[in-house]
């Protein structure tokens, strides 16, 4: 094999084909709220957590709508279920049962 | 696809080039990736269609390569230009046919930078008396070798001997077309047929009988672009471009490439045998590549120039399966001989692609 | 003594006036281009936000005209200002003496031709909101059959300078928003992706016409432009395009595309604008007396507009403008007519 001293660059392009409805309509089964987020960002600008850790509420939920679950749990992780977001989200959204159902459901193997 | 609407939109970009009277500039990295091209296109232009081509032993590079990659500042590139310009005034020219398309867009730009800041000008004109002695001119049509091909390509193929037409089975050769980005992306209305849906190789491979292929990546970049690949660790990057487009053209299962700037020739001829060597994947049948042509090689060779005469066996991948396929008549044991039968020794051959 | 009043335009806008001024008691004239009345509304199938099918405004407004001389199939070939009336020629050889003028010459659809890399006349699955709307109607368009995967753009030929229109058309939103329930309905397995800029809900009921959207009918909404839209092997379409709330390029591949094209000033209507030298704005629509007070007036005595003639309008708004306008007529043309005194 010869080694040119370069190789390929991976693509940061989201293939939107890739995305596992499947998956998504079981979240939906048990938080439907979450079709409702319109991305405003109100979670993330209260979140207690997303001042000193890359925590998003609004983040995860684009990240499953784009196709990459183990991103989503990323922006998760530091969430202490402390309850900003839900007394914030103008939609309505109980944040943080979906913060709950979406570790619950994309964290199964 | 509706081919109409295409051609509506190509008839709202119409480019005016004259028919002859050119004062002709060479190509600096043309010249040594494919040293016959600009060969070719003299002899077609000169000896076939008796036209006006002159140039003169006095014009320079235009500096392209070494304003992209931040050599020499906008104003140095814009002198020599500049020369260029009042070389051909000089010798009783207002047509101005450059052969690189990074020459072309380069020029584009000048003329425009010029129109639009009359003070630029003032300041290029001062140093071009300083330096050269030379007064200021600017060409009355700027063209690139394409356009003329193009504009010529009824006449080459009246004078044609071969047609891009597959003799076994009698369909038209599956052609890939693909434009240099300083060509149309830069100033739609200076290239035939806009930016979107370029006109100039697809209207010479439909006078020469050929099918173009429409593809996904069809606008995508090949990934030249001097500064990404001059660094080796950076070609990733120009690698991965090329890979996205062959990837995307692969299910049309192409004949042959052609383009109409010298970068993206190299690039796509040569990237195939890097993509066949790291990830063993070719795209042409049996372990073969797609062949990528200039439109001055496609040109010489319907008009049935000797294949070896027009540099093809300086091409990675080999342009035999083409020719086979077309019913051209090449000589395979002479591809390295040079000239003369004089003998100067044979490539490394490698395994993974022919 | 009866006044005259020239209506240029039977669209709503000049329908409503129309009848107004009918009520009033003038001798109302009206003129159309097209062969029948009601303008783009005649070709529209359910509106937003409710979805009240515009059969029945459409009904509504050519109820009460009964005494309004309309003139189908006519232009008018010239016209000209003569002390305090209007003299104009009309293509059918008619010459009308105008008191008084309404231009309500509406609008015309950007043609998304023009946005050369969304392919619209180059792809066969590429179509625009008047398309769509016309499938409402019709039920039969060869280039929907079955979509799987459905998309909708907006902001075509709006908001944009490279296709000359910096204005944003207003109605757009709240039409794509409508026509992708309704294509969900029509069919219920596919999925419906929006490529917005800024979502335009702005008026009464379209924030819960976005929420039914999303919630019932699982549209999914991208901010991000499309950048390019090609064609592969099978026909289906490949999108470029940015999801800007993630700073990554996105693809799609989907069975259909639909354009919303933008709302450009009527070219008859910028032909009536030519012969009487109206100024126009950079938008390319009418100057009004003034943008808040008068905005039925113009800056010619006796020369009023109502509508999309002026800028993109909804249907209720433009029947605001018109009876608004009518009622300026009016008002004019009781204090400048000695026999009206």
């Amino acid at each position: 094999m010869i080694d040119f001293g370069y190789t390929f660059n991976p693509s940061s392009r989201i293939n939107l084909d890739n995305f596992d409805r499947v998956k998504f309509n079981k979240l939906v089964e048990i938080e439907p709220d979450v079709k409702t987020c319109m991305a405003c960002g109100s979670c993330c600008a209260s979140c207690s957590a997303g001042k000193y850790t890359p925590t998003s509420l609004r983040s995860a939920i684009l990240a499953l709508q784009n196709g990459l679950p183990e991103k989503a749990l990323d922006f998760l992780k530091g969430c202490m279920l402390c309850g900003k977001c839900t007394m914030i989200c103008p939609r309505g959204i109980n944040t943080r049962h979906l913060i709950i159902s979406i570790t619950k459901i994309y964290s199964a193997k | 696809m509706i081919y109409e609407g295409k051609k509506k939109i190509w008839s709202e970009y119409q480019k005016e080039i004259p028919d002859d009277h050119y004062f002709y500039v060479r190509s600096c990295i043309r010249q040594t990736f494919f040293p016959a091209s600009e060969w070719a296109f003299l002899d077609i232009c000169r000896n076939k269609l008796n036209k006006d081509m002159f140039e003169t032993e006095h014009h320079t590079t235009c500096g392209g390569i070494a304003y992209h990659s931040d050599v020499i500042p906008q104003e140095t590139s814009m002198t020599i230009i500049a020369r260029q310009f009042a070389l051909m005034h000089k010798y009783g020219y207002q047509n101005y046919v450059c052969s690189c398309i990074t020459s072309f867009g380069l020029y584009c730009e000048t003329l425009e930078s010029w129109r639009e800041f009359p003070e630029l000008q003032e300041k290029i004109a001062d140093n071009l008396m300083k330096t050269c002695g030379l007064e200021l001119a600017k060409p009355k049509f700027l063209v690139h070798t394409c356009d003329l091909i193009y504009k010529y390509r009824n006449l080459i193929a009246a004078q044609a001997k071969f047609k891009l037409v597959n003799k076994n089975t009698g369909k038209p050769l599956r052609v890939v077309e693909h434009i240099g980005c300083h060509y149309s992306k830069m100033f739609p209305s200076k290239g035939v047929g806009g930016a979107e849906y370029p006109y100039v190789l697809t209207g010479m491979i439909e006078a020469w009988g050929g099918e173009i292929i429409d593809y996904p990546e069809r606008r995508h970049c090949c990934g030249f672009g001097f500064r990404q690949y001059f660094i080796q660790s950076n070609r990733g990057y120009s690698l991965s471009n090329t890979y996205k487009k062959f990837e995307s053209m692969e299910p049309y299962k192409p004949d042959m490439i052609i383009t109409n700037c010298p970068g993206c020739s190299y690039f796509m001829d040569r990237w195939q045998y890097v993509i066949a060597e790291t990830k063993g994947k070719t795209y042409g049948e049996d372990k073969h590549g797609v062949p990528v042509f200039t439109y001055e090689e496609v040109a010489g060779l319907v008009m049935g120039y000797d294949p070896w005469d027009l540099g093809l066996q300086i091409h990675q991948i080999g342009p035999e399966q083409v020719l086979d396929k077309i019913g051209i008549p090449y000589d395979p044991a002479k591809k390295y001989l040079g000239k003369n039968g004089k003998d100067m020794g044979k490539p490394d051959f490698v395994e993974c692609i022919k | 003594m009866n006044n005259n009043v020239l209506i240029i335009g039977g669209g709503p806008a000049g329908l409503e006036a129309a009848s107004r001024l009918q009520w009033f008691g003038y001798n109302t004239i009206l003129i159309e281009k097209t062969d029948r009345l009601g303008g783009h509304l005649a070709e529209w199938d359910h509106l937003f936000p409710t979805g009240k099918p515009a059969k029945e405004v459409l009904n509504d407004l050519l109820q009460n005209i009964t005494r309004v001389k309309c003139f189908l199939g006519t232009n008018v070939n010239s016209i000209n200002i003569l002390d305090k009336s209007y003299n104009v020629i009309l293509s059918n050889g008619i010459t009308v003496l105008a008191d008084a003028v309404l231009i309500a010459s509406g609008f015309d659809l950007f043609k998304a031709e023009k946005k050369e890399e969304y392919g619209y006349g180059i792809y066969d699955s590429v179509i625009t909101n008047a398309d769509l709307e016309k499938y409402y109607k019709t039920k039969n368009d060869s280039r929907i059959h079955n979509p799987k995967k459905i998309g909708f753009v907006h902001c075509v030929g709006s908001r944009d300078e490279k296709v000359g229109n910096l204005a944003c058309s207003k109605v757009c939103c709240a039409t794509a928003v409508k026509q992708a329930c309704e294509i969900k309905q029509e069919f219920p397995e596919a999925e419906v992706y929006c490529f917005y800029m800024d979502l335009r809900m702005f008026g009464r009921y379209y924030e819960d016409l976005y929420l039914k959207a999303q919630k019932q009918y699982d549209i999914r909404f991208i901010r991000g432009r499309v950048s390019e839209v090609s064609e592969n092997q099978d026909k289906t379409l490949q999108i470029k395009a940015e999801d800007t709330l993630s700073s990554r390029p996105i693809k799609i591949t989907l069975d259909l595309l639909i354009l919303m094209a933008g709302i450009r000033p009527a070219e008859a209507g910028e032909r009536i604008g030519n012969m009487l030298q109206l100024s126009k704005e950079d938008d390319g629509f009418f100057t009004t007396k003034d943008t808040v007070f008068s905005m039925q007036k113009s800056n010619i005595q006796g020369l009023f507009f109502a509508g999309a003639c002026t800028g993109p309008k909804t249907i209720p708004d433009t029947l605001h403008e018109a009876r608004s306008a009518a009622l300026e007529i009016n008002e004019y043309l009781v204090k400048n007519f000695t026999c009206n005194k």
